[in-house]
């Protein structure tokens, strides 16, 4: 009896030495200081400069005028600025709508298909190269008379076939088709995984009253798989809004401004022209849409029912 | 058999072609890369651009290795992002550990601001950025780089790592605090240990993130002494614009490495990305 209070004793002077030790500031300190202060001066406290230099004229070198307002006005009425947020709104809604086609073929998978992980990733290749390789490996696909694309549709008899890069009309849809080739892997594998976790009960209860194969898909997967749907609207329309890489090196924005987005535009103003008082204005400004989009999606999509298997 | 189940069975075979067509589609551009990596230009824009050459010239990776600095480029590209990724990990498991098992007041603030920083787009911190490196003399010198990787990786990391630590039994610190160890021995001995599966689906996506990164590149580096691969790509492919064959092996090169990581790591690669993608 006496070993076992004695027991206890340690025990509880352990747990109040535990706590006391888990609570020690220095520590903490010490631990959360390099996190903290790493994204302070490289992601916090640039965001307050950009919306600060946006206010100023500055050409990076000389010192910064105060302007107040004027690059804001002079952005809302930048014809320059507002056709790249066309093309980066039509880039974003596509990749949206994208996303019904990677959820059919996500429900086709996880629909007891042989080989589904082997397909899955292979499907995700692409994903992990490098913006500049793919867009590279993607002018060569392009490319006006000995591209991949042209040769195939030149041997299948069509005659004028068109330099995809260079014809304005083109060039968006073009530009495109690489980037739904890059994220198809990504979006089906998260797809994939939460169908996957719907729970097994619920698809045999549905057989037993029976649901055809699709009211199963649509009726039943896909609403239980809803929050990992709105998330990823969220990233397809975020992601589009700043897109760039792919595009810098594909068109740089070409021909005449007909490929644009904001970020593009945005770093021809910073690095090309030197004007960074405007060009923070621009960036601060797609922050704020980036923000702005991101909440928008998830008020529009907030449900009530709070039941999510994933 | 009945007609039903004729029915279900070419309905399963179209299916199945269907996705084998899918994954032809993802796989052969990079093929093509591949075959016209190993060819010269008439070759390449023969009679047939898509044959694998019946002899392949290896010599393009041995030409364009040593000529316009590739080599420079790739071991920058190692270097930068396995220390990197080594400093994301580093910071992002401490900064873990004091969230999820220390206490203390204004763990969720900082945890809500490490988050937050996923919201942020790189571009609207690039000029400020650049100002910043600029005064400090840090533009045109990789330490630019590893301080933005790092910062821009670490609310992903610490994301993935975050389910890991909140799992790990309290019975095992309090065993090791009982023995009289410190917070110090317990993090470093015991915990850091344990945590070598999230390590492992971290570390490579880090990598791959790293690896792969442009705009700060671009932005920053000015001298081909610190250029990495794909910034090195760009410039070395505006210079050879027509030799397609020399292009083809550049991009190889640079793409290599990432397809040899997923053939040893694609389960930890498929996890770490829908690990870090939904849970946001």
């Amino acid at each position: 009896m006496r070993v076992a209070w004695s027991g206890l004793f340690t025990w509880l002077e352990a747990t109040n030495d535990m706590n006391k030790m888990m609570s020690n500031k220095w520590i903490i300190t010490a631990y959360m200081m390099p996190a903290l202060l790493l994204l302070g001066a490289i992601v916090y406290v640039p965001i307050f400069l950009t919306a600060y230099y946006g206010l100023h004229k500055w050409n990076g070198i000389q010192a910064m005028e105060f302007l107040g307002l004027a690059n804001y006005k002079t952005l809302l009425g930048d014809r320059a600025f507002w056709s790249s947020a066309y093309h980066s709104l039509l880039l974003a809604v596509f990749s949206c709508l994208s996303l019904i086609g990677y959820l059919i073929i996500s429900l086709v998978l996880a629909s007891r298909i042989k080989g589904a992980q082997l397909l899955r990733k292979i499907y995700l290749i692409p994903m992990l190269l490098s913006s500049v390789a793919i867009a590279q490996l993607w002018l060569k696909i392009y490319h006006p008379s000995n591209g991949l694309l042209n040769v195939f549709l030149e041997r299948l008899g069509f005659a004028d076939t068109p330099a995809w890069l260079a014809e304005p009309s083109l060039v968006l849809g073009a530009i495109f088709v690489p980037i739904l080739w890059q994220y198809a892997g990504f979006y089906i594998l998260i797809y994939y995984a939460a169908l996957k976790g719907v729970p097994k009960e619920v698809e045999e209860a549905a057989t037993i009253d029976g649901a055809s194969a699709w009211q199963m898909a649509w009726r039943i997967k896909v609403p239980l798989i809803s929050e990992v749907l709105k998330v990823t609207v969220v990233l397809a329309a975020v992601g589009s809004l700043k897109y760039f890489d792919l595009i810098y090196v594909m068109t740089n924005g070409g021909p005449n401004g007909a490929s644009e987005v904001m970020a593009s535009y945005m770093y021809r103003i910073a690095f090309k022209s030197f004007d960074f008082g405007y060009a923070s204005a621009v960036s601060f400004f797609l922050l704020l849409i980036c923000l702005i989009v991101t909440w928008l999606i998830r008020r529009a999509t907030a449900s009530d029912d709070k039941i999510q298997y994933s | 058999m009945n007609s039903l189940s004729v029915k279900a069975t070419a309905g399963k075979t179209i299916l199945y072609f269907v996705l084998g067509v899918i994954a032809l589609l993802q796989l052969f551009p990079i093929y093509w890369l591949l075959t016209f990596s190993l060819k010269n230009n008439q070759q390449i824009f023969g009679a047939n651009p898509v044959a694998f050459p019946m002899q392949p010239r290896w010599e393009n990776y041995g030409k364009v290795w040593s000529a316009g600095h590739i080599d420079t480029y790739f071991i920058n590209s190692v270097w930068i992002t396995v220390v990197a990724t080594l400093l994301t990990l580093t910071i992002a498991s401490f900064a873990t550990y004091a969230i999820t098992r220390m206490r203390w007041k204004g763990s969720k603030l900082a945890l809500g601001a490490i988050m937050l920083a996923m919201m942020i787009p790189v571009h609207s911190t690039l000029i400020p950025l650049y100002s910043m490196f600029n005064n400090a003399f840090l533009i045109d010198h990789p330490l630019s780089l590893l301080m933005s990787y790092t910062a821009f990786n670490l609310p992903i990391t610490v994301l993935i790592m975050l389910g890991f630590y909140y799992a790990i039994p309290r019975e095992i610190e309090e065993a090791a605090i009982m023995d009289g160890s410190s917070v110090q021995r317990l993090v470093l001995t015991i915990i850091f240990p344990m945590t070598g599966t999230v390590v492992a689906t971290t570390g490579i996506i880090n990598m791959i993130y790293n690896w792969n990164e442009f705009i700060f590149v671009n932005t920053f580096i000015s001298s081909n002494e610190w250029k990495t691969l794909t910034v090195g790509v760009q410039n070395f492919i505006g210079q050879y614009a027509t030799d397609w064959g020399a292009i083809g092996a550049t991009l190889m090169i640079s793409i290599l490495p990432i397809l040899l990581a997923f053939v040893f790591l694609s389960n930890q690669i498929v996890e770490g990305l829908a690990a870090g993608s939904v849970k946001g």
